[in-house]
């Protein structure tokens, strides 16, 4: 018997149809994972079983909660179950509390807003599922706001919130995404304990394949608004039945194949004992200011045509890092040399800092939506006088990075996230650098994607004899693209060698840490796969 | 947040003097004599002397800045030329009117402008909300004393429910002083409750896009609990900061309405000062108008941290 069963649920909003003949089983006590790529309907599957899409939603079929149809139910008995039957946690902890009310107060209104309880008792329930939770009453007391809080912590109060009337289903969607491998690791631990205890089914949401991996029973994969492929999910990480459901396993492990033969003899950028303080607000109006030191005596080097890795986690101090190579934040101590040249911000001269780009993580954020892709890749020009086959170059860049030279005529919002991407490499391409810092460049793409940029990253690097520093949470990722690697905590590099011995054989807890909280397939059913031809 | 008052305070004292010198100095550094000025073309050297004596202006420039702030701090902001009176019991006389005036019409317009711009923000492209952008469009076009000379003819006029104009004074008594200043607060707070509404809509239409909104929505309320608990208080900021502007324009701006229902007000006192070339009220007047503009924003800053719990605990 199965506690919410969907059948051939479809959705257009709009008149675009979003998902199309959905169906699919969750069983009381266990977790489901619901996989796919951006957009291909997981998060609308979601809002349809809460009865929460967006306007203009036309939906059909059935989502059977028990004996409810809960695409038919009216508003108002939806509202009741909301939070009681049907709990959800959402992708951004960081966003998702209220920034004004306390964190006891948002915890108890899901009591009170359902009658069970009166303010008093409410929030001595919220003491004890925060307690639960892992927020302590010494640390964590009722009157904390969100904004006092980590994204961790938020997520933990999410979840409070979401089981505080014991559900027997929670809906997840994508909750560790934003955030640290460690912070993953410890929520989703949270989850299946919760799991296992209250007997609460659990729908997870995730475009990660690992995660499911290690936490679901059933997986089912999404494509386009359908189900392409459902199954146990040890048998469906084996079998890897439908084409897509391998394309993504094989984009999710794509290791790119590198033409180049990297120079480590010949030093490119070079960084000694770098040091970056930042003053802390001051605690009263006539006390000197503190100081936080987010790089503490960094060292590394980077050689020509090498791939160099950064990883750490948030707070770590890689972005102040990378900006500090990039010249754009003063030194405390230490130095910086591109080539031998020092670089001292502010005043980096535009010959050598042509010779550096960067690729950042955002593809929608990092564009001037009122300038044509002519205008944007030709931007870093300033850096280097009149060029006199400007027009040329452009032409030339764009294709570089697989798209059309004509390309260069549209606006930026006519591209998807990684025909954006590949148009920031274009300007990061165009100056003809040395050395380009790739700050969590493909972090925020879908697996396929992903996969296509990473190839085209080794390929330019084989062709221009570049040199990355590639900045990542994402160790997986790291590992495959690069020669060494760094780990970085708390603004200090606590390991560093090659790529594959810090990996197979890491030395610092730190990074042993890192590692074992990093989700993972289990060796053995890739092995199956690719005996069955299918890897 | 003892903190935050403290740098907030500091902040005020700080605009506080800056003003006083910009006033003092535009007085002082406007080319010809004040006193000749204000007695005009055919004046007796005696006379400017005698009043370059009575304003004060026979010292040094700092002298004189700190006698004239020093005066003000007592309470003596030296006496009227035209009125032949103290210049505090003039503007005193005035703010009894001006200030009650104001209240009541922001009051009004709060009262009105809230509900209809959460209103309109949870009916959102229906006829309510389509009721709503018209009507303040219509509110904020329409010149304020053209609504006071409308709601003399019906309700003073036609109904005979308000008096037309005049102000009896408070010693006549509460209700026929406020009966008084229904009229003209009504007319004020029409224009400023059209604005304040459309910033309060947009503000909450924002506020309901959030994130924080879907997460309530997941818990079980409904659309309307959503607005009323959590939107509302995130939606208050950018109100407070229009609230806090329309405070001092009306207290100084009401002149129009002020003349339409012949009303002692502020504004009239300035108006008066300034076709009289009394610069000694025009120059108090002001540094009260400046004093009270700065006052508002740091109780508006003070509300802000009331509202907002992140804005505690900065410095």
């Amino acid at each position: 018997m199965s506690l919410l069963s969907v059948r051939d649920l479809s959705l257009a909003i709009h008149g675009t149809p979003i998902l199309k003949d959905v169906s699919f089983d969750v069983a009381p006590g266990e977790v489901f994972g619901l996989v796919g790529e951006s957009g291909s309907g997981k998060s609308m599957t979601a809002l349809a079983c809460m009865g929460l899409l967006p306007n203009g939603s036309k939906v059909g079929g059935q989502a059977m909660l028990g004996d409810q149809n809960l695409l038919a139910l009216p508003e108002r008995r939806l509202r009741d179950l909301r939070g009681r039957e049907i709990g959800m946690i959402f992708q951004e902890p960081m966003t998702a509390l209220n920034p004004m009310q306390t964190i006891g107060d948002q915890v108890a209104e899901t009591l009170v807003i359902h009658g069970v309880a009166r303010r008093t008792e409410a929030l001595k329930v919220a003491r004890e599922k925060l307690d639960r939770v892992g927020l302590g009453a010494a640390r964590f007391p009722l009157t904390r706001y969100p904004h006092e809080l980590s994204g961790g912590q938020r997520q933990r109060v999410c979840i409070a919130m979401a089981v505080a009337l014991q559900p027997k289903l929670l809906i997840a969607d994508e909750p560790t995404t934003a955030l640290d491998v460690t912070t993953q690791a410890q929520i989703l631990d949270l989850l299946r304990g919760l799991v296992d205890e209250a007997g609460m089914a659990l729908m997870l949401i995730t475009h990660d394949l690992a995660v499911v991996a290690g936490i679901a029973q059933h997986v089912a994969v999404m494509q386009s608004g359908e189900i392409v492929e459902a199954a146990e999910t040890e048998a469906l990480f084996r079998k890897r039945a439908h084409p897509y459901t391998r394309a993504l396993f094989a984009a999710s492990e794509h290791a790119p194949e590198r033409t180049g033969h990297p120079q480590i003899a010949d030093t490119v950028l070079e960084v000694e004992r770098v040091v970056r303080d930042y003053a802390l607000p001051r605690k009263h109006l006539f006390a000197a200011p503190g100081h936080v030191r987010a790089v503490d005596g960094v060292s590394l080097r980077v050689g020509r045509g090498e791939s160099v890795g950064l990883v750490g986690e948030s707070g770590c101090g890689k972005s102040t890092l990378t900006r500090a190579i990039l010249g754009l934040e003063r030194l405390q101590g230490g130095r910086i040399a591109l080539d031998d040249i020092p670089i001292e911000a502010p005043h980096v001269a535009p010959g050598t800092r042509r010779r550096m780009q960067v690729v950042f993580q955002d593809p929608y954020g990092s564009f001037n939506p009122r300038h044509r892709v002519a205008r944007l890749v030709a931007e870093p020009f300033h850096l280097m006088g009149r060029v006199e086959d400007a027009d040329a170059r452009v032409e030339g860049a764009l294709e570089a990075v697989g798209l059309q030279a004509s390309d260069k005529e549209r606006f930026i919002h006519e591209f998807s996230g990684g025909q954006r991407q590949r148009i920031a490499i274009a300007r990061a391409l165009i100056t003809r650098p040395d050395l380009i810092v790739l700050d969590e460049a493909v972090s925020a793409l879908d697996v396929r994607v992903r996969a296509q940029i990473l190839d085209l990253l080794a390929q330019l690097q084989g062709e221009y004899g570049l040199s990355y520093l590639f900045i990542s949470h994402d160790l997986g990722v790291v590992r495959r693209v690069t020669d060494r690697v760094m780990v970085m905590q708390a603004g200090k590099i606590v390991e560093e060698g090659q790529t594959e011995r810090v990996f197979s054989y890491p030395e610092h807890p730190y990074t042993k840490a890192l590692i074992a909280a990093t989700p993972r397939i289990p060796e053995s059913w890739h092995e199956e796969a690719r005996s069955n031809g299918v890897g | 947040m003892a903190s935050y008052v403290f740098a907030r305070l500091l902040s005020l004292c700080v605009s506080l003097i800056v003003a006083s010198v910009v006033i003092f100095t535009a007085v002082e550094v406007v080319p010809g004599d004040p006193a000749s000025f204000m007695l005009g073309m055919n004046a007796s050297p005696d006379a400017v002397a005698a009043l370059r004596e009575e304003l004060g202006l026979t010292g040094s420039l700092p002298e004189r800045y700190l006698s004239w702030v020093g005066g003000m701090l007592t309470g003596d902001f030296g006496t009227s030329y035209t009125y032949r009176v103290p210049v505090a019991e003039l503007v005193a006389a005035r703010l009894w009117v001006s200030l009650p005036l104001t209240f009541y019409a922001m009051v009004l317009s709060t009262l009105i402008a809230l509900p209809v711009g959460m209103l309109a923000a949870a009916r959102r492209g229906r006829p309510a909300d389509l009721t709503v952008m018209g009507t303040t469009q219509l509110g904020i076009a329409v010149p304020n004393f053209w609504f006071a000379m409308l709601l003399v003819l019906i309700f003073a006029i036609n109904l005979r429910w308000f008096p037309a104009g005049g102000f009896p004074g408070w010693e006549a008594g509460f209700v026929p002083s406020m009966t008084a200043l229904t009229l003209p607060a009504i007319a004020l707070a029409l224009p400023q409750a059209s604005i304040l509404a459309r910033v309060m809509r947009s503000s909450v239409l924002e506020t309901l896009g959030q994130d924080y909104i879907r997460t309530a929505r997941a818990k079980g309320l409904s659309q309307r609990q959503t607005v009323v608990r959590h939107a509302f208080r995130n939606a208050l900021i950018p109100v407070m900061t229009i609230l806090g502007l329309q405070f001092s324009f009306l207290l100084a701006g009401a002149i129009i309405i002020e003349n339409v229902f012949f009303l002692p007000g502020l504004g009239r006192l300035i108006f008066q000062g300034i076709t009289q070339r009394d610069l000694i009220v025009v120059e108090s007047v002001v540094m009260l108008l400046v004093f009270s503009v700065i006052l508002v924003t740091f109780l508006v800053d003070l509300a802000y941290a009331a509202v907002d719990p992140r804005l505690r605990r900065r410095g």
